[in-house]
């Protein structure tokens, strides 16, 4: 084949995908810059003629965002920190403890992948009501405290670890705890990062559970929110894509800047797996 | 050695909760599937019945149901391979040594990925608007009939598919250009030496080899496409004329909008009997596959 | 669940909540325990009741409100949502259609003594059809909020090109009038908007026919009677003529707008429309909009007798303040306020006689309507079955099914939605022999009815 021409022809494809990609998140952006109801005339502008803030601050003077992005924040950061700490915990003893059963424990876990987690959600919704935690952050951040995704990933990382270094500790009168604390959790730092920001953009962009636990709107995520908020408001088109502009916007930069450790964390997860 | 109640200690935190908050419901959504727990047992535990298999019985009776059913089919028999597609597509032109910026392209082709749903979805209501969308806007300065994509019954559902292929094939692009780099360069080399055209070297080299990884694809696309339920909320709300309800959305509507929670059980078990079908059978018509 | 409801403040409101909140912002209480009552009210009537609420709250300097918005779509499920979760409010704000469902899971609290006691709530004061939508088994549940109704908004002046100086009063006449404004507009604009998403059009034909929509208690689907198949018959033919587009409110984005603009002559809400048309329509239509009852099979005809009452929930420790609100939220005066705020019809004759309506020629239209108010039939499934009918009425008006089949199918799904309730009445009419409930109310009673004991106490 000619060079040079399949050289433009894969630059000119690839260019024409990402324009396709991008764009709807690039409308986004511009629509919430509009003015009210300007998406209504005839063309649809693309850019906005006269960008204003209004759609912003009539989201958080009148539709309460600034609380919805505490919650969001508060649901995605407690979730990242609990299931960190219990799924580092577990993974690392299904890699490096030795107990009876280990295996067995594992391949059950891993068997459990294959139910939809919706099966659960009915009886947990009533389990949550005479727990009275329905309508709570508990409630939201409950079932997802640990995940089997999670502690296999953390052990697949933790197998890699040399065991001497471990029995090395331990012949020198290391308590478990301080070996994990001291030597393992430093090791496993880059699967640590990696889950983080995985946990993170789960957690934040979850939609069904809250939806269903949540009942008021003082403790409405964002996703929830903004759902409920298009139902009501149809008509209001800038209004709703600042919205969208709010939900996305902090997932994405986190992704940007974090890249690398959750591409590896998507490889990892995927291809051992 | 450490003792071995050690291990437990670790264990403990994260096996509680995936029992507390996993084993045991699913459990109980079995039993529960064999009730009819409604509002009223909701109110009043002397109205709740037990009825043994009536709710799958009724499930098989229930148009609504057969149509959720094929609506969910639809959404992954359609979407699975046109994501696998663009998928595939654009790992190929990625891992092309002639693309250029391949970092920007990769990042940009793969942040639909980490978007939030539902807030992409709300874009999707606006742009596929029928009378002030950017779509059809575009459709008819192309001189092509415009099409009432969220109103049609025909056109919602493809829709939807759309919005899925395009949030979630970089996923699936990002594994499988790591697949693609771990095919040997000799290969190639090779078969360029016997003067294999490109789509010979395509189809006799690049395909085999991603053989595995196209299976884990395959799997992990399925079972999210069988899991539908966002994008119909946000972007068609079950409509138009129902047609794009899913089993998913079912089973939220009956248990958390009209509390048959007993039914919406029924459905939820349905769909997990369902995709564990598939997947062993797609496992092993793979695995066939393999053999020949 | 409504037409275009609650999606924008209104008018006048936004300036007036600025002006309203800062005195309440700035009273403090004594620093004693406050209690604080949780009131959830939906869109537009939660915006205009936190104007009223400082108010209260200086005459009742022991009771604090919070009020939470409910959006008018998700209330219902929202609602149920928090009592089976038990994450009830104290008092909230219901759609009169809903309380049946409600009381019968015992979420609510009976009021009927608070009234008997209440030298406010006087029951002869308010319009009798909305009162009783309350009255479940012979227990009252709510007091009325405000009133709704649907009539016909329209445009005068495309309707007298067409050829007709009047609304129509019957179907047949209606017909003829859908028929030569479509004839007259041609293409691309329309006679009527029924929005597919909203089942209250076609309830609202089906109450204007004699028989009930439910038979036999609320036991068994009723629309096989020849008078709903003769709705489903009307309802299908706007749509199979092209009088209505077949269209759902998401996809009209502005409603003023378009009837501005003459997308359609005909369309059918409720009270709230006669303060938004005022502010929305260009100057030069301002007197070319005109309201009027909705036309029945022989002469103006019957409406859902809408509207929202207020109710105590069961769970909430502070019934008597939930009253007090409740009281307050009733007064002629503050409802007359309400009016002005919001739009919505008072459900008392004092406050309808005390305020601008009095004088409003199309607001008139209304009064006439609600004397003629139906209410739709009290059963707690009734949400349910209602859905269903939008949705059986969407298939119609695609033309998928008939309306024959679409009766057919509709009687099969309510009587599948109906099957729990006929085993619980069957169940608790056989120990009373064979008389059985002959009314509509189903009542479980909440448990431990003492609330007006622990009333008393505080």
């Amino acid at each position: 084949m000619n060079a040079p021409f399949a050289k433009i022809g894969i630059n000119v494809l690839l260019t024409v995908a990402a324009a396709l990609t991008l764009m709807p998140l690039f409308w986004m952006v511009s629509v919430s810059f509009m003015p009210s109801g300007a998406t209504l005339s005839f063309p649809p502008p693309f850019l906005p003629s006269h960008p204003t803030l209004a759609n912003y601050s009539r989201l958080f003077v009148y539709a309460g965002m600034g609380r919805y992005l505490l919650n969001s924040v508060l649901v995605a950061s407690g979730i990242t920190f609990f299931s960190l700490v219990f799924n580092v915990m577990a993974g690392y003893a299904f890699a490096k403890l030795r107990f009876a059963g280990r295996e067995r424990i594992f391949q059950a876990l891993l068997g459990a992948l294959v139910i939809p987690s919706q099966v659960a959600m009915i009886p947990l919704f009533i389990m949550l009501k005479w727990m009275g935690l329905v309508n709570t952050y508990a409630g939201v951040m409950a079932p997802t405290l640990a995940s089997v995704f999670g502690i296999f990933l953390v052990r697949q990382y933790a197998r890699t670890l040399p065991d001497e270094l471990l029995e090395a500790a331990r012949i020198d009168g290391a308590g478990e705890l301080r070996i994990f604390a001291q030597i393992v959790l430093p090791l496993l730092k880059p699967i640590i990062v990696t889950l983080t920001i995985f946990t993170f953009l789960a957690s934040w962009n979850d939609f069904m559970w809250p939806l269903i636990v949540l009942t008021g709107q003082d403790h409405y995520t964002l996703p929830v929110a903004l759902a409920l908020l298009t139902r009501e408001h149809v008509q209001d088109t800038e209004m709703m894509m600042a919205g969208s502009v709010i939900t996305v916007l902090p997932v994405l930069l986190l992704f940007l800047a974090l890249q690398r450790y959750y591409i590896q964390g998507l490889l990892a997860g995927s291809m051992k797996g | 050695m450490n003792k071995w109640y050690t291990a437990w200690l670790f264990l403990a935190p994260a096996l509680i909760v995936l029992c507390v908050f996993f084993l045991v419901p699913v459990l109980a959504a079995f039993g529960l599937s064999l009730t009819d727990f409604d509002l009223y047992a909701l109110a009043d535990f002397h109205n709740l019945r037990f009825i043994a298999l009536d709710n799958y019985l009724s499930l098989l009776r229930r148009p609504l149901f057969w149509s959720a059913l094929r609506h969910t089919l639809y959404f992954v028999v359609a979407g699975m391979p046109l994501t696998i597609f663009a998928s595939l597509g654009a790992a190929l032109l990625l891992n092309s040594k002639l693309a250029r910026c391949k970092s920007f392209f990769r990042t940009a082709l793969f942040a639909p990925v980490v978007t939030t749903l539902v807030a992409v979805a709300v874009i999707w209501r606006y742009l596929f608007n029928a009378r002030f969308g950017l779509v059809n806007y575009v459709l008819v300065s192309m001189g092509i009939h415009p099409v009432n994509w969220l109103g049609d019954p025909r056109w919602a559902m493809p829709t939807i598919i759309l919005f899925a292929v395009w949030k979630n094939f970089g996923y699936n692009m990002i594994i499988f250009f790591a697949g693609l780099q771990s095919i040997p360069e000799e290969l190639y080399e090779a078969a360029r030496i016997d003067g294999a055209s490109a789509l010979a070297q395509f189809r006799h080299i690049t395909l085999p080899m991603l053989r595995p990884t196209m299976l884990l694809v395959g799997i992990l696309t399925m079972a999210g496409y069988f899991q539908l339920f966002a994008e119909p909320y946000v972007i068609t709300e079950g409509g138009p004329l129902q047609s794009t309800v899913s089993v998913l959305y079912l089973m939220y509507s009956d248990a958390f909008k009209w509390w048959n929670l007993g039914v919406a059980s029924a459905e939820a078990f349905v769909l997990f009997l369902l995709m564990f079908a598939v997947t062993v059978g797609f496992l092993r018509l793979m695995r066939r596959g393999e053999r020949v | 669940m409504k037409i275009f409801r609650g999606r924008r403040l209104p008018i006048g409101m936004t300036v007036l909540m600025g002006i309203a909140l800062l005195p309440g912002g700035c009273w403090k209480g004594t620093g004693e325990s406050r209690k604080t009552l949780t009131f959830w009210a939906m869109g537009a009537e939660s915006e205009a009741v936190r104007l009223l609420i400082p108010t209260f709250e200086r005459e009742h300097p022991g009771i604090r409100v919070s009020v939470e918005t409910l959006p008018w779509k998700g209330a219902h499920q929202k609602l149920l949502t928090a009592f089976a979760g038990g994450s009830t409010p104290d008092l909230c704000q219901l759609g009169n259609t809903w309380i049946s469902e409600f009381a019968a899971v015992g979420a609510l609290t009976p009021l009927g003594q608070m009234v008997k006691a209440s030298s406010i709530v006087e029951q002869s004061d308010y319009f009798p059809g909305i009162w009783d939508t309350n009255v479940i088994g012979g227990a009252l549940y709510g007091v009325p909020w405000y009133v709704d109704t649907r009539l016909l908004f329209y445009r005068k002046d495309l309707l007298e090109k067409a050829g007709f100086d009047h609304p129509p009063r019957t179907r047949a006449e209606w017909a003829r009038q859908m028929a030569a404004i479509k004839a007259m507009a041609g293409p691309g604009r329309y006679a009527v908007l029924l929005p597919l998403n909203e089942f209250e059009p076609l309830v609202s034909f089906g109450l204007q026919q004699s028989g009930s929509m439910l038979r036999e208690g609320g036991r068994y689907g009723n629309f096989e009677s020849p008078g709903f198949k003769r709705a489903l018959h009307f309802y299908g033919s706007i749509f199979r003529n092209g009088w209505a587009p077949l269209l759902t409110d998401a996809d009209i984005s502005n409603l003023w707008a378009e009837f501005a603009k003459g997308y359609f002559t005909f369309f059918l809400s409720g009270p709230w429309n006669l303060s938004e048309l005022k502010a929305n329509m260009p100057a030069n239509l301002r007197n070319a909009w005109a309201s009027a009852p909705l036309p029945g099979p022989n002469g103006p005809g019957a409406s859902i007798a809408g509207g929202s009452s207020l109710v105590i929930f069961g769970a909430s420790h502070h019934k008597k303040a939930a009253w007090q609100l409740i009281e307050f939220l009733s007064e002629p005066k503050v409802q007359s306020r309400f009016y002005q705020l919001v739009g919505d019809l008072p459900p008392r004759r004092t406050a309808w006689e005390n305020s601008s309506l009095a004088g409003d020629p199309n607001a008139s239209a209304f009064r006439v309507q609600l004397e003629r108010a139906k209410p739709t039939p009290k059963v707690p499934e009734w949400q349910h079955i209602a859905t269903e009918i939008g949705l059986i009425g969407e298939r119609l008006a695609h033309g998928e099914l008939t309306a024959n089949q679409a009766a057919r199918e509709l009687d099969q799904r309510a009587d599948a939605i109906l099957a729990k309730r006929r085993w619980i009445l069957d169940k608790k009419s056989q120990p009373l022999g064979k008389s059985g409930p002959a009314g509509h109310g189903l009542h479980v009673p909440p448990k431990g009815l003492t609330f007006c004991r622990s009333l008393d106490a505080g």
